[in-house]
């Protein structure tokens, strides 16, 4: 069993201006097998939590903490972080030029295993979770995110998620930009990894839909960069019905 | 990363941000067998602008030497070497000298070193040729590769060692002939290499020059391209890695003078520590006569560290517009940070995420190569280069 606990975490943003901040005290606990929504409106601090759990070096974190059972994730270099089991599937996958997929992933199992995996379950393994994914086997060789449709840069992302298999991912709106196909193929991925895996998955969504696919033990909704509200599935059904504007009212 | 990729309109004669017209026309350029013809060049001059002239003085000094490159051939059965006068080389329709090193190198070196490879003749294997220095003293050559009608050959010139050498290379490429010709530089740190690299293309005759300049104090190569008829195609291709205080120079010349060619030019450097140096100037022209060819030429520099410097000037004079398409690319630019990231995201530590991302940067360039006896020294080369950096 393990745990992620985030507490006060206070976050800026570095930008032209100086540092802006977006975070302002975020709390919240995970365990492994729980599945948490992170909902909010745009600009309410969603992505920036993904990116400072993972250690973007745009983001600076100006007070509170990270611990992964017990040990300072802050403290942590970006590559220590997954190392110690930590996943963000980003919303906007970067290509890499030259670098293809297989060697991509073949060398990001080998950092995070501390050495090279097996080459025939491997290939195995890969060529499964490929095929589960409905990607194309010339998928492999092609330059990671080079000239992905915006569905197989997603796919890719959770094709990582399944080889790689972390303690806690983050599924950074990796719903956006998707059709109902996709969005169900991909959800599905997820699912996978859940069942095989203990991994608690912090999915940072803006709308319900994808809610309908992998279904969340808790919710919770951040607004201005702090958790304004939290509860079970419902509250996820009651966002759906009634959007964000409630926690906009004017205050008496 | 500055991109100023801009694919040219072929009705529109406009030149898209980054290109440069030149103040004087390519074609202007002296061209001569006689080294008078070109007085010692002061560093002023738009072809030696970029260059560390001053370093290279006696480069300029017409006086032979005794020094030579000691060289081992190694040649596949089809292909044949002699030794031959100037003049013998001229007749073979080789192009002339456009500066006053490969003037000098023409005229003082001791012989013309002449490979053949007769009409219709395919070689089974690369001709390979190991060049070494043998000291500092200046040594000329000249090298001719002819090969004849429709034959297919793959000739690779590896040079080490140290040397202070000046060349000439003439390729005479036969109709309908496909020639591949590599030159590595792998020189001593200490080295310098001056070179004209000249290619004539027969007719439907396709080229493919490669550069990989990875070892050297200083290295300028001018590699030009000229057609004997239409339908010819050149690909130039270049990779090099500047460490500190070397100077890498690359200028290619297209001179579309024919109907119906094709050109294709690629050339990528990275760069690392202090006074790195690299140059590339890509001219292309294409001349009136040159209807419906098509060319595309591009440049990217990935800048590693501080204190290095890439200059990369592609230059378009396009005298008609009823080609095919004409494009360039030039980019010069830092580590992309997002890159790392992204990497590192998946555990994988920032010296191997790095190595990673130059790997991939040129690895266009040696998939393109397709020369698989240079496969195992180009990797070995790189990984070299890879592990002194400083990343």
């Amino acid at each position: 069993m393990s745990n992620l606990k985030i507490e006060d975490l206070h976050v800026s943003v570095n930008t032209e201006n100086g540092p802006k901040p977006i975070l302002n005290g975020i709390n919240l606990e995970i365990n492994s097998n729980e599945t948490h929504a992170i909902m909010g409106p745009n600009g309410s601090g969603k992505s920036t939590l993904a990116y400072s759990l993972s250690g973007h070096p745009k983001y600076e974190v100006t007070s509170g903490s990270v611990t992964l059972d017990g040990e300072d994730v802050l403290e942590m270099s970006v590559d220590e972080r997954a190392k110690a089991g930590l996943f963000l599937a980003m919303q906007y996958p970067v290509e890499v030029p030259g670098v293809t997929v297989t060697n991509f992933l073949r060398s990001a199992k080998t950092a995070i295993d501390g050495e090279a995996p097996k080459l025939r379950h491997w290939t195995k393994d890969l060529k499964s979770a490929m095929e589960s994914l409905r990607v194309d086997p010339e998928f492999a060789n092609r330059n990671v995110n080079e000239g992905f449709s915006g569905g197989e840069k997603k796919r890719h992302e959770i094709l990582q998620l399944e080889m790689l298999k972390p303690k806690f991912a983050v599924l950074d709106e990796t719903d956006s930009g998707l059709d109902v196909d996709a969005l169900r193929i991909v959800s599905e991925g997820v699912n996978r990894v859940k069942e095989s895996t203990d991994v608690g998955v912090l999915l940072i969504t803006h709308y319900t839909r994808i809610l309908q696919y992998i279904k969340p033990d808790h919710v919770h909704v951040i607004i201005k960069g702090r958790v304004a509200e939290e509860g079970g599935p419902e509250l996820a059904d009651r966002l759906e019905a009634e959007g964000y504007d409630r926690f906009f009212a004017p205050t008496a | 990363m500055t991109d100023t990729t801009n694919p040219l309109g072929v009705d529109e004669h406009s030149h898209g941000a980054g290109v440069q017209v030149p103040d004087s026309k390519r074609d202007a350029r002296t061209r001569s067998f006689a080294t008078a013809d070109f007085p010692v060049p002061t560093g002023r001059e738009e072809e030696w602008r970029f260059s560390p002239v001053r370093k290279l003085s006696e480069f300029f000094t017409d006086a032979g030497t005794e020094a030579d490159l000691q060289v081992t051939n190694e040649l596949p059965e089809g292909i044949s070497v002699e030794e031959i006068s100037l003049d013998a080389a001229q007749e073979l329709g080789i192009l002339e000298p456009e500066d006053r090193a490969a003037a000098v190198a023409a005229n003082r070196a001791k012989t013309v070193t002449h490979y053949s490879v007769p009409a219709n003749t395919e070689l089974e294997q690369a001709a390979i040729i190991h060049a070494d220095g043998t000291g500092d003293e200046i040594t000329h050559g000249h090298v001719v590769v002819s090969v004849g009608a429709n034959a297919k050959a793959t000739i690779v010139v590896e040079h080490e060692g140290p040397a202070r050498y000046s060349e000439l290379v003439s390729l005479v490429i036969g109709d309908g002939a496909d020639v591949t010709f590599v030159s590595l530089q792998l020189w001593d740190d200490e080295s310098q290499h001056l070179g004209q690299h000249d290619a004539i293309v027969g007719k439907d005759a396709k080229l493919k020059h490669i550069v990989i300049s990875l070892g050297g104090d200083i290295v300028r190569l001018n590699t030009n391209v000229r057609y004997s008829a239409a339908g010819g195609e050149a690909e130039l291709l270049g990779l090099y890695f500047a460490d500190a205080g070397q100077h890498f120079e690359h200028r290619t010349y297209i001179d579309h003078n024919t109907p119906k060619a094709k050109s294709n030019v690629h050339y990528k450097g990275a760069l690392q520590g202090k006074d790195a140096r690299s140059v590339w100037i890509g001219d292309v022209l294409i001349r009136p006569e040159a209807l419906d060819i098509d060319t595309y030429e591009l440049n990217r520099n990935l800048i590693l560290t501080d204190g290095a410097r890439a200059d990369s000037v592609p230059n378009l004079e396009i005298e008609t517009g009823d080609i095919a398409g004409a494009g360039h690319a030039s980019s010069t630019g830092r580590f992309d940070e997002e890159h790392l990231f992204y990497l590192m995201s998946r555990g994988i530590p920032e010296d191997v995420a790095r190595q990673l991302v130059v790997r991939g940067f040129f690895n266009e360039v040696i998939q393109k190569i397709q020369v698989p006896e240079i496969e195992e020294v180009l990797n070995e080369r790189i990984e070299d280069e890879l592990s002194r950096s400083v990343l």
